[in-house]
């Protein structure tokens, strides 16, 4: 590898080229090696572990109420569903379930970083493709959410708010109108989002028919979230296998038809308006009662094997515990929807241009923390 | 498919496989020689039909590996934990499903490179997340790094 000077190239007359690790296109450390004829991408291969904390091994010696909080550093965009689902998981174990009233805490709180996290991909999008503007649009309401995640839970990005039994403190007595005006804004700022970029003819002609999925593809590679579902597959887990009371709320999953870049943004876009659609619906109707269910300070599974899926705003996160009866899990597996994703990068990107390849990597919208855990 | 049907489809199919029904899902254990043909007639026989990998990963039983693979049909929403036991820890070998589901081929190289399984016929069997001059596999049990700290 040429890091100076002329680069590399094979006996095919192909170029190679490196992307990252530090690029603003890869959004995090990840480096690509594209295998290039003139424009045209021949072969990409994704090189990972530049931020690999091993979260698995570490968990392996804390406890059941500590290996949560590292979750939070996998999809940090996420990091309440992440929580969420390890929560879930030992609730699985200890067979207890959280008390009505954190569990609508819970869906609201999920939605809201559902919203944030798609509210910055969008800003990212349209900065990926060459318009600066969408990226303050989308920091703008962004801004008001984190602001109550602080307002609640004190932190911003990594909240470590859901505890096994509910959430760890009460919501704040500011919370519920917040959240009221906050979606207010959203929704009349939807209207912005598309005048800016979706209707765009610039952004149209960079995302329709580029980095086509099909529906097999999308199975076989294990892609979930609105990556998959932009391709019509129906992978939604809070339709397939509610938690957390998803079955008692109205909402609909978004299936694309397309399979290309714009499918997965047009169902990104309209996911968003499903989750205001939820916090709706629950935030005049938080029951009263406990927002914790009583455990134990040492919590001890079970000897057995648990697993809990989620769907994170970018696919289907599961959680394997093995235990062996002891205080911290024996072992522990996070199936991350990114790391699946990712693996379909090289199937989609073929034959494309290599300018085309930012606009597939934004529209699979990765966060690679998430990807090498 | 309830739990109790997948149970009596398979082992029609596969006598030699045994169960185990305490978790939440259906657990197949197979043997390392009848692995491969299990696989492909979990993807591809009509009924059965598993067309999601959805978990692929490896647990460290110190006196064995067991690979664990997680299987959803899209069409017949069914769940199957398929199960296959590694005697040799030294060496382990197992074959591939790289071509069967093609996200086995990042999870095949996940497992390789943290817990040291060699995938027969795999694609491209290289380390995933750690640098190829790494000396051994993190999430085995008696792995020690000198550098480890514990608090």
């Amino acid at each position: 590898m040429s890091l100076l000077g002329a680069p590399e190239v094979t006996e095919d007359g192909e170029f190679i080229i490196n992307i990252g690790p530090q690029h603003p296109s890869t959004h995090g450390v990840l480096h690509l090696k594209v295998w290039l004829d003139g424009e045209m991408i021949k072969k990409v291969q994704p090189h990972l572990g530049y931020i690999h904390r091993s979260i698995e091994k570490m968990s392996e010696s804390l406890s059941y109420r500590n290996f949560i909080f590292a979750t939070s550093r996998m999809d940090y965009l996420s990091a309440h569903i992440n929580n969420e689902a390890c929560a879930l998981t030992v609730e699985k174990g200890l067979q207890i379930e959280a008390p009505p009233r954190a569990q609508v805490i819970r869906i609201i709180m999920a939605e809201l970083t559902r919203l944030s996290s798609h509210q910055l991909w969008w800003g990212c999008t349209g900065l990926d493709l060459g318009a600066v503007s969408p990226f303050f649009f989308a920091f703008r309401e962004r801004e008001a959410i984190m602001e109550i995640m602080e307002e609640t839970c004190g932190a911003r990005l990594t909240q470590n708010y859901m505890v096994p039994g509910g959430v760890m403190y009460d919501i704040h007595p500011n919370f519920q109108n917040r959240v009221k005006t906050v979606l207010k804004q959203i929704k009349e700022n939807f209207k912005e989002y598309d005048q800016l970029l979706t209707g765009n003819v610039i952004f149209e002609g960079r995302t329709k028919g580029v980095g086509y999925l099909s529906p097999e593809d999308a199975i076989s590679y294990g892609c979930t979230g609105p990556t998959a579902r932009g391709s019509g597959v129906s992978c939604d887990i809070r339709k397939w296998f509610p938690y957390d009371g998803y079955e008692k709320v109205q909402f609909e999953e978004i299936l694309g038809t397309g399979g290309d870049c714009y499918s997965r943004y047009m169902v990104r876009m309209a996911e968003m308006k499903q989750s205001v659609y939820i916090i709706e619906q629950l935030i005049d109707n938080i029951p009263e009662g406990d927002f914790q269910a009583k455990t134990k300070n040492v919590i001890k599974l079970p000897k057995g094997e648990f697993y809990q899926r989620v769907e994170t705003a970018r696919g289907e996160l599961g959680v394997y515990i093995v235990s062996d009866g002891a205080a911290s899990p024996y072992r522990i597996k996070y199936r991350s929807p990114n790391f699946s994703n990712l693996s379909a990068l090289e199937h989609m990107a073929t034959g494309a241009k290599i300018g085309d390849l930012v606009a597939i990597m934004a529209t699979i919208d990765l966060v690679i923390p998430d990807v090498d855990r | 498919m309830t739990n109790e049907e997948l149970k009596v489809s398979v082992s029609a199919l596969y006598p030699a496989i045994t169960f185990d029904e305490t978790g939440e899902f259906l657990n197949a254990i197979s043997s390392v020689a009848e692995f491969r043909s299990v696989m492909k007639t979990l993807r591809h026989n009509k009924e059965l039909e598993f067309d999601f990998l959805f978990c692929l990963t490896c647990i460290d039983w110190k006196t064995h590996l067991m690979m664990v693979y997680h299987l959803m049909s899209k069409t017949h929403k069914h769940v199957l934990v398929l199960k296959v036991k590694l005697d040799d820890t030294k060496d382990p070998q197992i074959e591939s499903v790289a071509d069967i589901w093609k996200t086995a081929i990042f999870h095949e190289r996940e497992v390789f490179d943290l817990f040291g399984v060699n995938f027969k016929n795999h694609p491209d069997m290289r380390r995933i997340l750690l640098d190829e001059s790494w000396d051994g596999f993190p999430l085995r049990k008696n792995y020690v790094d000198e550098n480890m700290i514990s608090i």
